[in-house]
């Protein structure tokens, strides 16, 4: 991974502001400059596909706009009236201090002084995410275990087992910018076979009570190939919680019916009701992938079969794996954006040239699309291969001007599309992806039964 | 050179122009106590965020055609969005030049460059801009990070200069130094002044200096009434075009809060003369802005003509569009100066202007003689009795909005119009500065309100759809100001 970026596919720790709004009533209290929180929304929020402040972000972040006397007489004073103007204004469930850069250098306690606040019940937690410890997966981690070390073990500190309870840890909220759909579908998928679901996120659970709820779940499910593994690991000490780790994210059929089925096995639900759901839920998507069977059949010689992948290793996997396993691409080169540590990427190499053998030599770990751009341009045009890439409204360009390639957004940024409930996970998103990926013939309005696409 | 552009960075604006960030009162009190220590830059006990001044230089540096920019920080400060290349290109092709693209790269500060300092990372990535863009001029942005661990920035330019043979142009705009966003305007300003312009012996007649953001070519058949030209800085240009401003005959800008650093050095260390009537905003401002043009030019002979047959000109669709108009509450939320601006314009419509709340406010302006803005506005509309000056905090906005119930709203900031969509109050984005300049700019500002308010369906169903962050206690409370003054949560 190079040091320089010019093209961003992540932001800073600071970034997991917007993980904190991504829980139900979640309010971040941001100890920073006065810039730093704007410019998050700005990435996080609308690059995401114009995911706007929703409930309490956007401008209504509540921030110390730390400046000139808190660098050089400290922070302290100036963030404890703000918390206490914060829960005086904002309706939450969780507060969350995040300190930026400025906290972080001159060294504020904000964990001392959320602790003053929660000493005093109100649930107030703090952490450092000042922007040079690493990017917003890193930020999302600090959050997500300081809610739990700060707040819900001391409110919690034993727990009351409940059969069938599982916590989803996976994507990484606004950093992925279908979290909305893709947290309901696997809500719907773990549901399907009889658990009951802390998804932790959005606004279809049962807020942040499924927070407090977390002790108490039978097992931890990690989604994702690092991210999340952190958690499940910390609430293993806790709590004597077991977890589950699957790397790959579930997209399409082949892939969801192996996870339900992985999951079902290890909380050892009832065979029958899990492969009546996953029987039901094949025939429908079957009865789909069937229906689209004619376009494919006619215009075979048009299709795009080569594959470009440029996420983070969640989401880029599970996507990918799906369009290898089940559609028939061949893998051309996968960039891995999240800047894993050397030990995740070493099991990212493993979990994909395990999926496709082909993928060995082609993966790389970059943080600048830039330099992905130039390699990703240098392959399309010795191959001149009609191409799908999996990427970000940076690729629109390159990808419609190399052999009417097909781009499908799949990592920030994405500022050329809105994006509401739409989903690539599970049954449903395997089928959306199929959607995306095929409607993308007719971009240019060339292709039917009675012209030669080669113009 | 003088001693205001050798300086390594210029005084932030709370300690150069008095600004504040909190006022509630009448407009014409404010305007009066020009130039006093009436108000002091004073905070409120709870704020929401803020913007910076790293993001107004970004919005003068990003755009220059020729340069790069190296942004000295951690990566949170950066990441951008393709967005920056669709307005350079949308803005040029409106223009009817070359498209064109960002061309920025951040040194991304990890935690081991604040400890051992980052210098030897800024030198990489600018030989990295240098390799990918081959710019004639370098800008270097500082961050917090950067400013509070005191990399020397400056050191590495001048070192960096000495090897590449290329301007290598420092600007202080770490987000701590100032209260007020608009700092980094003269951050960039004063790294472009004291670094890329050049005295100019041939001096241009008719060449007209307008500082503006990326925006539409209005200037253009304004002046050619007076058969002069604008010169568009800084966005836009080239490296070449900025280092000849001080050819230019005058000194305009968009926005007194933009152009007032710039256009002051300008004037006292190039003898460049700053148009120090308001900006050509709404008939009357315009006028006398072209006569004030005129005067710099030696077109004092026609301008008269031009006035009257402009007035006559739009005089008609004027007329329609003030029945449609007339009488609609507008509530502004913008500026500082771009919302005295924009007052001017609504005010021209008919509309009655219920509220105003600017960003921040300037208790000054850079350059002595310059008329105050908003004394010019109160003379034109009479009093503003609601208002104030605010940092976005729109907690507090909410409440003044609820009390005045404006039809319609004008908003200049990012992130600041869906207040009013909560509200189902249709708020147009003044974006685009320019399409409001001039006798024209009164039409389209007229038509863009027209249409807006007939996009109040969607905003009726997200305004019922809603649910504020706020409490019980805050909704209730009666005083939008509370936070003022020191008074504890």
């Amino acid at each position: 991974m190079s040091q320089m970026i010019e093209q961003a596919k992540f932001s800073c720790a600071l970034g997991g502001l917007q993980t904190v709004l991504a829980i139900d009533k979640g309010i971040p209290i941001v100890h920073a400059g006065p810039g730093c929180a704007a410019r998050q929304f700005l990435y996080l929020g609308s690059g995401a596909g114009y995911q706007g402040e929703g409930y309490a972000g956007g401008g209504q972040i509540s921030c110390t706009n730390s400046t000139q006397s808190e660098v050089i007489f400290g922070g302290e004073k100036k963030l404890r009236a703000t918390v206490e103007g914060t829960l005086k204004v904002m309706d939450g469930s969780i507060y969350v201090i995040l300190a930026g850069c400025s906290a972080g250098i001159i060294g504020d306690d904000v964990k001392q002084i959320a602790c003053e606040f929660a000493d005093e019940g109100y649930p107030v937690v703090g952490v450092d995410t000042a922007g040079f410890r690493g990017n917003n997966y890193k930020g999302h981690e600090i959050v997500v275990n300081a809610i739990i070390d700060q707040y819900i073990s001391y409110e919690v500190p034993k727990a009351n087992v409940k059969k069938g309870l599982v916590n989803v840890f996976s994507v990484v909220p606004y950093q992925d910018a279908y979290w909305r759909g893709d947290l309901h579908e696997i809500k719907r998928l773990l549901e399907g076979i009889g658990l009951e679901v802390n998804i932790l996120y959005g606004v279809e659970g049962n807020g942040f009570s499924e927070w407090m709820n977390i002790p108490n779940a039978e097992f931890n499910l990690v989604l994702s190939p690092w991210v999340g593994l952190s958690t499940a690991k910390k609430l293993e000490s806790i709590y004597k919680t077991p977890y589950l780790h699957i790397p790959v994210l579930p997209v399409g059929l082949k892939e969801t019916s192996r996870f339900l089925r992985q999951v079902a096995e290890f909380a050892n639900l009832d065979k029958n009701r899990v492969e009546e759901f996953i029987l039901s839920e094949e025939r429908r998507y079957k009865n789909y992938f069937v229906s689209f069977g004619d376009l494919v059949s006619d215009f075979g010689c048009y299709l795009p079969y080569h594959l470009y992948t440029v996420a983070d290793s969640t989401y880029g996997i599970g996507a990918s794996k799906f369009m290898i396993e089940e559609l028939g691409f061949t893998p051309m080169g996968f960039y891995d954006i999240d800047n894993p540590d050397a030990k995740a990427k070493e099991s990212v190499e493993e979990l994909l040239t395990g999926i496709d053998e082909r993928y060995t030599g082609n993966i790389v770990f970059e943080g600048d699309n830039k330099i992905i751009q130039d390699d990703i341009e240098k392959k399309l045009t010795e191959s001149g291969v009609r191409s799908v890439v999996l990427g970000s409204s940076w690729d629109k360009e390159l990808v419609a001007s190399k052999n009417e390639s097909i781009l499908v957004r799949l990592s920030l940024p994405i500022t050329d599309r809105v994006i509401l409930n739409k989903s690539y996970v599970g049954y449903n998103g395997g089928l959306t992806l199929i959607e995306d990926i095929y409607s993308g013939l007719f971009a240019d309005g060339m292709i039917t039964n009675t012209t030669h696409a080669d113009h | 050179m003088s001693d205001i552009i050798d300086q390594t960075e210029v005084t932030v604006r709370e300690n150069r122009l008095k600004s504040i960030i909190y006022y509630s009162g009448k407009a014409s009190e404010l305007a009066k106590a020009e130039g006093t220590d009436a108000f002091a830059c004073k905070e409120r006990s709870y704020s929401q965020c803020s913007d910076c001044a790293q993001m107004t230089a970004s919005t003068i540096t990003y755009f220059v055609r020729d340069a790069a920019v190296v942004v000295h920080s951690p990566m949170g400060c950066f990441a951008n969005t393709p967005l920056y290349d669709t307005q350079f290109r949308n803005s040029a092709i409106e223009r009817g030049e070359e498209p064109d693209k960002v061309r920025v790269i951040c040194s991304n500060i990890t935690e081991k460059d604040t400890v051992y300092g980052g210098t030897n990372k800024l030198k990489e990535a600018i030989n990295e801009a240098v390799r990918r863009f081959n710019p004639s001029a370098i800008f270097v942005h500082s961050s917090c990070a950067a400013g509070i661990v005191g990399d020397d920035i400056e050191g590495v330019a001048i070192d960096m200069q000495d090897e590449l043979g290329i301007p290598i142009i420092p600007i202080y705009c770490e987000g701590f130094k100032s209260k007020i966003w608009s700092s980094g305007f003269d951050a960039a300003y004063h790294g472009i002044l004291k670094k890329l312009v050049k005295p100019q012996t041939e001096k241009n007649k008719k060449l007209v200096n307008i500082f503006n953001f990326l925006g539409s070519d209005t200037f253009t058949p304004l002046l050619a009434k007076l058969g002069l030209t604008p010169n568009y800085l800084v966005p836009l240009a080239s490296v070449e075009k900025i280092s000849r401003m001080p050819e230019a005959a005058c000194s305009a800008h968009i926005c007194e809060t933009l152009g007032t650093y710039v256009s002051g050095v300008l004037e006292s260390e190039y003898g460049v003369p700053k148009v120090k009537a308001p900006a050509p905003f709404g008939i009357s401002w315009t006028d006398n802005w072209l006569r004030e043009v005129a005067k710099y030019t030696g077109t004092e002979d026609i301008v008269e003509e031009v006035i009257e047959s402009e007035h006559k000109r739009i005089a008609p669709e004027l007329e329609k569009l003030r029945e449609k108009l007339a009488g609609k509450k507008i509530y502004i939320f913008a500026g500082d100066a771009y919302a005295h601006n924009v007052g001017s314009v609504v005010a021209d419509l008919g509309m009655e202007i219920v509220g105003m709340t600017t960003l921040h406010h300037d208790m000054k302006v850079d350059t002595e003689g310059t008329e105050n803005t908003l004394q010019a506005l109160v003379d034109k509309t009479g009093e503003i009795e609601n208002f104030s000056v605010c940092n976005k905090q729109p907690y507090q906005v909410l409440k003044i909005l609820e009390k005045l119930k404006p039809d319609v709203m004008i908003v200049r900031h990012m992130n600041m119009t869906i207040l009013g969509g909560k509200l189902g109050i249709p708020s147009l984005l003044e974006g685009e500065t320019n399409i409001s300049a001039g006798y024209d700019g009164i039409i389209t500002t007229g038509k863009r309100l027209n249409a807006l308010i007939e996009t109040k369906g969607i905003l009726k169903t997200l305004e019922e759809y809603n649910e504020f962050p706020y409490t019980k206690w805050w909704r209730e409370e009666e005083n939008p100001f509370y936070f003022e003054k020191g008074a504890k949560a």
